[in-house]
């Protein structure tokens, strides 16, 4: 079988985003790659393109890979890291319009059935359709 | 799906004993093995619909099916029977069948 749909999980936070992904893991199992990043260098709040795009890595799947972020900084990051990919591995990613920690639920739970890419975004951002 | 065309090939009921209902990790568990199966598999909580997607994890918790409720399950597909026999025995054991199952 074909690898599943990658999560990378990102957050200011990174309490935030290492428990969303321990929800994963614990919820939905072992069979979606999975990272998570959080936190500026400096220790204090903030996201970091060079932790993205290590996530990115630790969780490519070649059937893609959904990015779950909070906010700000972390949409404008995740960007910066897809940007920094091959062309053929930047069409492979895309960032969620999702609640982080219920979407990387949605979103995982949907990648372990198999499902592709744009599945997978779509059971995350279907949970709270945007008015 | 339109009502009227609807001839499921396997169709099967039970009711849902689990403490909180189908809250989030019931939900998965549901869902993940529904999509182990070809066969497309509706959930709904009269044998006359409203039809669910069984495979949707986002439906499937938006049914907020709590404690006692009859959960009625119908597939449509080469392994119609084996995905309502699975899921009903998925709910009568309380979820405690695995996903390894």
């Amino acid at each position: 079988m074909n690898r599943n749909v990658g999560i990378v999980i990102v957050s200011h936070s990174p309490d935030v985003a290492k428990g969303a992904a321990d929800m994963v893991r614990q919820m939905v199992g072992l069979d979606v790659p999975l990272a998570w990043c959080g936190g500026d260098p400096g220790g204090g709040l903030g996201t970091s393109v060079d932790a993205i795009e290590k996530a990115l890595q630790t969780a490519w799947s070649d059937r893609g890979v959904v990015i779950m972020v909070d906010m700000g900084g972390a949409e404008t990051n995740s960007e910066m890291a897809i940007e920094r990919l091959p062309e053929k591995k930047r069409a492979k990613v895309v960032v969620c319009n999702a609640p982080i920690v219920e979407g990387s639920v949605m979103a995982a739970t949907e990648s372990s059935g198999g499902s592709p890419l744009e599945k997978v975004r779509r059971a995350a951002e279907e949970l709270y359709p945007r008015m | 799906m339109s009502q009227d065309e609807f001839a499921p090939r396997a169709t099967g009921s039970t009711v849902l004993t689990h403490e909180g209902g189908f809250h989030a990790r019931p939900s998965i568990m549901f869902t993940q093995l529904a999509k182990r199966f070809s066969a497309k598999v509706w959930i709904g909580l009269s044998d006359q619909g409203p039809w669910t997607d069984a495979k949707s994890i986002v439906r499937v918790m938006a049914l907020k099916a709590s404690r006692q409720t009859t959960v009625f399950f119908a597939a449509e597909g080469t392994d119609a029977a084996d995905a309502v026999s699975a899921l009903v025995r998925l709910v009568q054991s309380d979820f405690t069948n695995s996903r390894d199952q």
